[in-house]
């Protein structure tokens, strides 16, 4: 019994319990559900062993939306608790463990899982190849995000939720003022999601190098390739000191060293220079993926090129190279005088000059074009003065005086999520609505997709833009609750309004999904956006080969080329194809990862050791492995062209 | 139009607040260090209103002038790859406004983080401040006095707070007087402000430090010269010393009211500067002092000398 | 599977060629993992706390001898490429085999070194110097670890399979983490050891 004692929530409340109950209902559901309709085999087969990267690609969309609707009703129930002076709906504790919740979902398990799958669906159609360089490395970065993304998300249930905010800044995170396990969670959740991360970069970097079609030199990628080529170099040279930054804090609370302590040597400040020299990179990551999705929604929708490709090019990789030298904005408060301050504080804000050259880009877009207000239209359109407003409030917060005053305010939580809201969600959903006919084969209802961006703009409006006002009002970020006296309570009420709003919006997309999944009809032909990129010269949706024949480029826009100005893309004749066999071991290696983290977080050492001898096993294993893949012959590519009607 | 609606509404709904009859504390300011950011948060918020305008307004001209519904059916839109001139443009506008902003940016962070001008010459007030879950010590070492979750200052004379914290990282914030600095627990940073209005002002930790926080406030009330060494020699006349023991106990995880005493904690506690600082900022040569003082130690003692 | 017989075999495929410009990308990574190491340690390098110095607890003989069989190890396995170029098999191996022979007495000796920091006081726990060197030192070790498995994994499958073009990949592959770890190690030895116990 004392064994499980270690298990039990330090803070339980009805709520809590209450989701456990949920949790293991849906989870006895899903299993009966499977078993009842037989779909073990399918799912095994198709999915959780496949490596096809627009399998993956979509795992990682779902999971980033499932993983959206948790970290959003984190997001409500802290509107909620603050909506009027002194509420009792949470405590602190919980209020805590929620927006620490909220953040790091929201980062690293919703954001990043998104632009992830986006690129992994989208980068190997536009560049005319056949997968990613390493398809089984791409089911394991999948796998192993997810798992990190489970860990995370079972601590509330088990033992209990991180405390210490996103940012888990030292001391504050150390054992001495987070007892319970939840930091420790928080580790090696990162940790293990981190580390597919890492190798997502890797496999990206060199699928875009190595394998776009014949005649695409770099300069005649589609931006979105660009923009994901840029953000996968981000992310390999940001991610390891995360990692780095986690072992520390790992040992800290797990082995008594005195990194991050204010004793024996240690030095506080160390983590939050550590984690902002990779969270500041991430925030670009995150944004630079978004920048290419706009970038070809506008195109396409203003049935235009794109204005200045070269200095959109030149301003992401600028952008990439500054990202690394600004993180100490995060922290202008921490004393280090006025000279590091002001060095800082023109870095970031020359940060903006490249993102400002980006907006006019697609601002001269528009011009002379013939613009069609469609969904993914309307969020890029949306997107330009929002992002707009989030890009200038940065630069006042890049102001090192001023920023002494908006540090810590929710005047900051204004400006991050209006950055986030418009940059990355917006362009998410724009994605997604863009890509939609690419990956079912049937188009999202442009009606209802109308009304959810309606809901959702005014909704992120009145719920962010009430916040820059209270800040300024001295109203410090993070606090549970406030007293009357201090006058938060009206606009605070107004912010809990906005996120109801947003919240039906996001009801909305998930209710569209349905409803054209059961009304939209299905032959959406091969072009329905009259687009202009490489991925729409495949059938919708695409076999997952993707290209019958290796198509043939002559600039960014090969198939608007191919429409109009008589290049042609399909030149060779049919092959037999080579693809890579599927594989059980990534989904094995995370579940053994999930193991080893699981009882890493509970210092139940066994079952570490035997998780890690499992890892080395599955390494092993794969080296020793003989797999060389297998062909499709031609007879089988021919005859599913003909029944998609595709390539010509 | 909706989105242009929506705008409208919160542009009003801005201006109603920010003229409104209650001023927003970090635009109300009250001593020199506060005037000078809230001035600078005005400035930004000026010239980035501009930029939000062009931009918006732009956008607007370009979806009011080139919708597809606007445009005959055969119109087939250029090809433009970019103009040299153009873009040179959007490149300088924002350059230029960075620079601006930057030397402006430069100049008043050395203003706040110095004594406010022209009061140079005056000898500061030293006050420590230290947080603690979830409160705030004030010592004062001149007058041999210290208060808890409540600060009296004189005004028209300069104040240098020195923080640090015994525990998590906490923030010390008076909006109306200053902009925010961090403290730790292994070194000290400072604050410099001068109150130029008697009153009452609202203080905070701003940074999030756990259970406690939201009510880690403290009070600070600003008087003349005359009535604050009245109300020194009153506390030394009515307040108890404070012993080592009762700070102990007041350093446990909790709040409390205000409270007063005579002596001061950094009697018995020093402040983590000097000597006793946790780890040192590239001074090399008290580095080298710190490790021949650990010399001296047994290898086997672990305790941490700056808790002594 | 496409052949391309004008180069070495290692390079003949699409996929190896991809093989090795990733591994590229992954040992520029390490440079970040390793540099972050690096940053960490010399922010903490005076925070010994109460407990000793580098310059008190580092001994030079093994160091010195670390250094020498790692850079010997850094020559072998340059030597077993350049057999595995001329297809001569069993030089491979032969190198190979040295090649890692000389890892394992490098971990040896390094083993020795940690106990040694154990009995002069110097733990995980003692200050954030001792953390940050031991948590240096460590990866350092374990990534010698890992490669040694990886090594002989290798070693089995050319005794096995001979030169294919998956073995000469991985033989290849394996040289480049061999030598990265070898640089890495020379960073060590100057601005850890030899700069501490100055």
């Amino acid at each position: 019994m004392e064994f499980f004692d270690r298990f039990a929530i330090p803070h339980p409340s009805p709520m809590i319990y209450a989701s456990m109950v949920a949790i293991g209902l849906v989870l006895i559901a899903i299993v009966i559900g499977l078993t009842y309709f037989k779909k073990w085999g399918y799912l095994w087969r198709e999915w959780l062993t496949t490596v096809d990267h627009k399998r993956i690609g979509m795992m990682y969309i779902i999971s980033a939306l499932l993983m959206l609707f948790r970290g959003g009703a984190d997001a409500v129930m802290m509107r909620l608790q603050t909506a009027v002076p002194d509420n009792t709906f949470l405590d602190a504790q919980h209020y805590n463990e929620v927006f620490t919740t909220h953040g790091v979902v929201m980062i690293i398990f919703m954001a990043m899982a998104f632009i992830i799958g986006m690129m992994n669906f989208v980068v190997p159609l536009q560049i005319g190849a056949r997968d990613v360089a390493f398809p089984r490395l791409n089911a394991i970065s999948f796998w192993l995000y997810f798992a990190g993304a489970m860990l995370f998300n079972i601590s509330f249930v088990i033992g209990g939720s991180p405390d210490a905010g996103w940012t888990n800044y030292f001391p504050l995170a150390g054992t001495e003022f987070s007892e319970t396990v939840g930091v420790n969670y928080y580790m090696w959740a990162l940790q293990i999601s981190g580390i597919g991360t890492l190798m997502t970069g890797i496999n990206f970097i060199v699928t875009i190098l190595k394998m776009r079609a014949p005649g695409m030199t770099l300069m005649k990628m589609p931006m979105f390739t660009w923009s994901a080529l840029i953000t996968n170099v981000i992310i390999v040279f940001a991610f390891p000191v995360l990692t780095i930054a986690l072992l520390m804090g790992t040992l800290d609370r797990q082995f008594g060293t005195h990194f991050f302590a204010s004793t024996n040597g240690g030095m506080d400040m160390l983590w939050a220079n550590l984690f902002w020299v990779w969270g500041h990179p991430e925030v670009y990551i995150l944004i630079l993926p978004a920048f290419g999705i706009y970038s070809e929604v506008i195109a396409t929708f203003s049935q235009r090129n794109l204005y200045g490709y070269k200095s959109m090019v030149g301003s992401m990789v600028l952008i990439s190279f500054m990202s690394f030298l600004v993180w100490v904005h995060h922290f202008f408060t921490m004393g280090h005088g006025p000279l590091v301050n002001g060095i800082f504080s023109i870095t970031t804000m020359a940060i903006a000059v490249p993102t400002g050259i980006k907006i006019f880009n697609w601002l001269l877009t528009m011009w002379k074009g013939k613009i069609r207000f469609t969904v993914p239209m309307l969020y890029s359109i949306g997107f330009i003065p929002l992002f707009t407003i989030g890009g200038v409030t940065g630069v006042m917060l890049a102001m090192a005086s001023a920023d002494y005053q908006y540090h810590n305010t929710m005047f900051l939580v204004a400006h991050f999520h209006n950055v986030i809201i418009p940059g990355v969600v917006f362009a998410m959903l724009a994605g997604l609505t863009y890509w939609w006919p690419k990956m079912f084969g049937f188009m999202l209802n442009e009606r209802i997709g109308k009304w959810g961006f309606w809901f959702l703009s005014i909704g992120f409006c009145l719920a962010f833009f009430p916040m820059y006002i209270t800040g300024l009002d001295g109203q410090a970020r993070r606090m549970y609750t406030y007293s009357e006296e201090t006058g938060f309570g009206p606009l605070n009420m107004l912010s809990f309004f906005g996120a109801g709003l947003m919240a039906i919006a996001f009801i909305l997309i998930v209710y569209n999904v349905y409803y054209s999944f059961r009304h939209s009809p299905r032959n959406v032909g091969q072009d329905p956006w009259n687009a202009r990129s490489l991925e729409w010269a495949t059938p919708n949706p695409v076999p997952h080969y993707n290209f019958a024949v290796t198509p043939v480029v002559n600039s960014s826009e090969a198939f608007w080329d191919s429409k109009k100005n008589g290049h042609q893309l399909f030149k060779n004749k049919t092959e037999k194809i080579h693809m890579p066999n599927n594989s059980g071991l990534p989904i094995i290696l995370a579940g053994l990862f999930f193991v080893f983290g699981f009882s890493f977080v509970f210092g139940i050492w066994p079952g570490v050791i035997i998780a890690a001898l499992g890892i080395f096993g599955c390494m092993a294993y794969r080296t020793f492995e003989k797999d060389n893949g297998h062909y499709i012959p031609v007879e089988e590519i021919e005859e599913t062209e003909k029944k998609l009607g595709g390539a010509k | 139009m909706k989105l242009k609606l929506a705008f409208i509404t919160f542009a009003i709904l801005l201006m109603t607040i920010l003229t409104g009859c209650e001023p927003l504390l970090v635009l109300d300011p009250k001593g020199p260090q506060a005037e000078t950011t809230a001035n600078v948060i005005w400035l930004s918020i000026l010239i980035m209103a501009i930029i939000v305008i062009v931009v918006i307004t732009l956008l607007i001209i370009m979806l009011y002038k080139y919708r597809a519904s606007k445009q005959s059916e055969d119109y087939e839109p250029p090809h433009i790859k970019g103009n040299p001139i153009v873009e040179t443009i959007i490149v300088a506008i924002p350059v230029l406004i960075v620079i601006f902003l930057s030397i402006v940016s430069v100049k008043s962070t050395y203003e706040v983080e110095t004594v406010p001008e022209g009061y140079e010459d005056n000898e500061p007030l030293i006050i420590y401040a230290a947080s603690s879950n979830w409160k705030w010590h004030f010592s004062y070492p001149e007058q041999d006095i210290e208060t808890l979750n409540y600060v009296f200052i004189p005004t028209h004379r300069p104040v240098e707070f020195r923080l640090y914290s015994y525990g998590p990282i906490t923030s010390f914030w008076i909006p109306q007087l200053a902009g925010q600095k961090y403290a730790m627990a292994d070194m000290v940073t400072k604050i410099n402000l001068v109150a130029e209005t008697p009153g009452d002002y609202v203080g905070r930790n701003a940074n999030f430090s756990g259970e406690g926080f939201a009510e880690n406030t403290f009070n600070t009330t600003a008087l003349s010269n005359e009535e604050f060494n009245k109300w020194v020699e009153e506390i030394h006349s009515t307040a108890d010393p404070l012993t080592e023991e009762q700070f102990d106990k007041l350093l446990e995880p909790g709040h409390l009211g205000q409270m007063t005493f005579t002596g001061t904690h950094l009697e018995f506690a020093p402040a983590p500067e000097g000597e006793h600082a946790g780890h040192h900022h590239g001074d090399s040569d008290e580095g080298h002092s710190d490790h021949e003082d650990s010399e001296e130690e047994s290898h086997s003692d672990h305790e941490d000398h700056s808790s002594h | 599977m496409k052949l391309n017989n004008t180069e070495p075999l290692e390079y003949s495929t699409n996929q190896n060629q991809m093989n090795i410009l990733g591994f590229w990308i992954f040992l520029g990574a390490e440079i970040m993992l390793f540099g972050t190491l690096f940053a960490s340690f010399f922010t903490l390098e005076n925070g010994v706390g109460s407990g000793p110095s580098g310059a008190e607890v580092f001994e030079i003989t093994p160091v010195i001898l670390e250094t020498v069989i790692l850079l010997t190890s850094s020559f072998t396995i340059g030597l077993a490429i350049h057999a595995m170029r001329i297809n001569n098999k069993k030089a491979t191996l032969a190198f190979l085999g040295i090649t890692l022979l000389l890892g394992l007495s490098f971990l040896g000796v390094e083993v020795y070194e940690f106990i040694h920091y154990y009995h002069v006081g110097v733990t995980l726990q003692t200050s954030a110097f001792s953390a940050i060197l031991l948590t240096t030192l460590g990866t350092h070790g374990a990534h010698v670890t890992f490669g040694l498995f990886w090594g002989l994994f290798i070693f089995l499958q050319i005794k096995k399979r001979g030169f294919t073009p998956e073995t000469t990949n991985k033989s290849f592959i394996f040289s480049l983490y061999w030598h990265f770890l070898d640089v890495v190690w020379i960073f060590i030895f100057s601005f850890i050891y030899l700069k501490g116990m100055m």
